[in-house]
């Protein structure tokens, strides 16, 4: 296997699918139309954007839980169904992702008991030391998931993950559904785990603060395609792309006052009939002839890519 | 009766509430006080299980009779005590005194029916106006809230909306009969951050403009921080801090509220482990005595064990915390 080729690249994805609601049949879904973005081995890589930009889609397709309708996943530079990589994927909710009728351990060890081959025994030493190593206490693995609260299940859901001994865990919003002193315990225990694991993290969020603090490189989605990608600082305290600046403006600060927002600027399109040209040109405030053409991604400066003909190579004086 | 700036138009006052459960009562408040002025744009910050939610909803009565137990303590709301009113009375009071904004919109729309005739149903079960007045009246406060076609917005169905769109409906219903205080219980908690941010300049534009008193709910620091003039911490159905939104977020007396801050990753080095408050929430059926903050409190020591009261540690704010007290004491 070629050493160079980076833990996780993904080329030109396309996830379609139909929805068959209502009388009036199917409509298609353009969930993720056309991303391309690799992870090194060790890396942290966060995908930010709002509800309907496809950022889910996009991490079920990496773990394989949604098939992919156009470009290719690649592990090691394999194909992903014939990679012997393990990627595992943490979901936003620990409520409904463990199966309220089984123990802790044996929640733990069920990617094990499915591969087959363990004995109880090993397996109950096996999800002692998982739950030890995510911060839970041996006698807590007899224990059943509604006798946890959520940040402890959230622990639960991660030594899960950890026992594949995966390289790429994926983390589709693992502290959303968390309180924030909460949270602070599962970002320390992410961070943890990385060092320890040389894990490599496609984290997923709508939370920029949470992205900044825990990624080296971010890929911004807006309608199912990356709009800004770079090292996660330089995008986020300093954004090209028209719409990562919308969207950084509006998170809430403790240093800025509100916001104010126009409210075309604040309502996402549909993603059952793509726009075109330039995706986010009808919510754009500097929207401009040109933006009816369609865009591309290239490089301004450094590891920066943007998808906006106006964003050109030389940085903006700071504003 | 019209409320001048700075009447107190709801006093909470040392309230203790608990929930029987079939394993005991849980002690959701102990010993609440908020006061909210007219005029004013108050903040609620605590986590869950503070008692955030349960304060204002036991303050309009709104929890189920047989559950919640009211120990100790009172409730003003314009004056007059809510648990003593007759259900008529009552209903005079929330709608048009008072007004509430829940989290899901979804939740508080009828499916079934177009929003203008919600919208109008409404403002006519509060005020006297004909149908064509009212109808006029809806699609201003539409208009307000920057919907761009009112008159489209009024014939569609709530599923047609989005979720900011079903948002903007019902703020623009919370307003829609003039009251003086609007409680507002995590309103954009389930929007995103650019809706929200338009969802909360809506929020306080009309709050001036109208001179209406809002509570509002929330699980986040910086939300309150920018909307809020002034705001109160919760920490296991007490207030941990009150005071202006400027003094609380420039130096947090509060343990709690200075860990509560801290532990955003917002302000910590990037991969630095962030400030993690240990332990969790105290059993509510058995509560400690003492500060409840106390078995995850760096700070605490042997005076912890008895409650501390809220007490002015400078002009603008108030803290219950034994240390700051004495350092207000020494001073």
């Amino acid at each position: 296997m070629n050493s160079d080729q980076p833990l996780l690249a993904l080329e030109d994805v396309e996830v379609r699918y139909r929805v068959t609601s209502g009388w009036f049949g199917g409509a298609d879904v353009y969930a993720v139309n056309g991303v391309s973005l690799s992870v090194a081995e060790g890396e942290t890589l966060g995908i930010v954007g709002e509800s309907g930009c496809g950022k889910s889609t996009l991490g079920q397709a990496i773990v394989g839980l949604t098939p992919i309708t156009a470009g290719s996943i690649r592990l090691k530079g394999a194909d992903r169904a014939q990679s012997n990589t393990h990627i595992q994927i943490i979901f936003q909710d620990p409520q409904s992702s463990l199966d309220p009728r089984l123990p802790v351990w044996r929640l733990i060890t069920e990617p094990l008991h499915i591969r087959g081959g363990y004995s109880r025994t090993q397996l109950i030493d096996r999800a002692t030391e998982l739950a030890v190593s995510v911060g839970l206490r041996p006698e807590q693995i007899d224990r059943y998931p509604h006798e946890f609260s959520g940040g402890q299940r959230q622990r639960i859901a991660i030594a899960r993950a950890l026992a594949v001994e995966p390289e790429l865990l994926v983390l589709d919003e693992p502290t959303s559904a968390l309180d924030v002193s909460v949270q602070a315990q599962i970002v320390n225990l992410l961070l943890t785990l990385q060092a320890q694991r040389k894990l490599s993290y496609a984290l997923i969020s709508h939370d920029v603060s949470l992205v900044r603090h825990v990624a080296d490189r971010v890929a911004v989605m807006y309608l199912g395609q990356i709009v800004e990608a770079g090292l996660a600082q330089e995008v986020l305290d300093g954004p090209r792309h028209p719409y990562t600046r919308t969207l950084l403006e509006a998170v809430p600060s403790f240093e800025r006052p509100l916001a104010t927002i126009a409210p075309r600027a604040g309502e996402l399109p549909s993603n059952r009939k793509l726009p075109t040209g330039c995706y986010f040109r009808d919510r754009c405030p500097s929207a401009t002839a040109g933006c009816e053409l369609p865009q591309i991604l290239k490089a301004v400066e450094g590891a920066r890519t943007v998808r906006c003909h106006v964003v050109t190579g030389a940085l903006e004086a700071p504003r | 009766m019209s409320a001048q700036r700075g009447d107190i138009l709801l006093d909470i006052d040392d309230l203790s509430l608990e929930f029987r459960t079939f394993r005991g009562a849980v002690k959701a408040l102990n010993g609440i006080s908020i006061k909210v002025r007219a005029g004013e744009i108050v903040g609620v910050v605590g986590e869950s299980g503070c008692g955030k939610s349960v304060t204002m909803m036991a303050a309009m009565r709104l929890l189920p009779k047989g559950s919640a137990r009211i120990t100790g303590g009172a409730v003003r709301l314009f004056g007059s005590d809510p648990m003593k009113l007759s259900e008529r009375e009552l209903q005079h009071v929330r709608g048009r005194q008072v007004s509430t904004i829940f989290q899901e919109p979804m939740n508080a729309l009828n499916p079934t029916r177009r929003i203008g005739e919600q919208v109008i149903e409404v403002i006519r079960r509060h005020q006297r106006l004909s149908n064509a007045a009212a109808r006029q009246k809806a699609i201003g406060l539409l208009r307000d809230m920057l919907i761009s076609e009112p008159e489209r917005i009024m014939q569609a169905y709530p599923f047609e909306l989005s979720g900011g769109m079903r948002q903007r409906v019902l703020i623009a219903m919370a307003f829609s009969c003039e009251p003086k205080l609007i409680i507002a219980d995590e309103p954009t908690t389930a929007l995103d951050v650019t809706v929200q941010a338009l969802i909360l300049s809506l929020i306080r534009q009309k709050a001036v403009s109208t001179g209406t008193a809002v509570v509002f709910i929330s699980h986040d620091m910086a939300v309150v921080s920018q909307l809020c003039d002034r705001l109160y911490v919760l920490y296991a159905g007490r207030v941990a801090e009150s005071g202006t939104t400027a003094s609380v977020l420039a130096a947090p007396a509060h343990p709690y509220t200075r860990a509560l801050i801290r532990c955003l990753p917002g302000l910590a080095a990037p991969k630095q482990p962030l400030e993690q408050i240990p332990g969790t929430l105290p059993d509510m059926l058995n509560p400690p005595p003492g500060c409840l903050f106390r078995a995850r409190c760096r700070e605490a020591d042997e005076r912890c064990v008895e409650v501390p009261p809220l007490s002015a540690i400078d002009p603008s704010r108030r803290a219950a915390c034994w240390r700051r007290i004495e350092e207000t004491e020494a001073a």
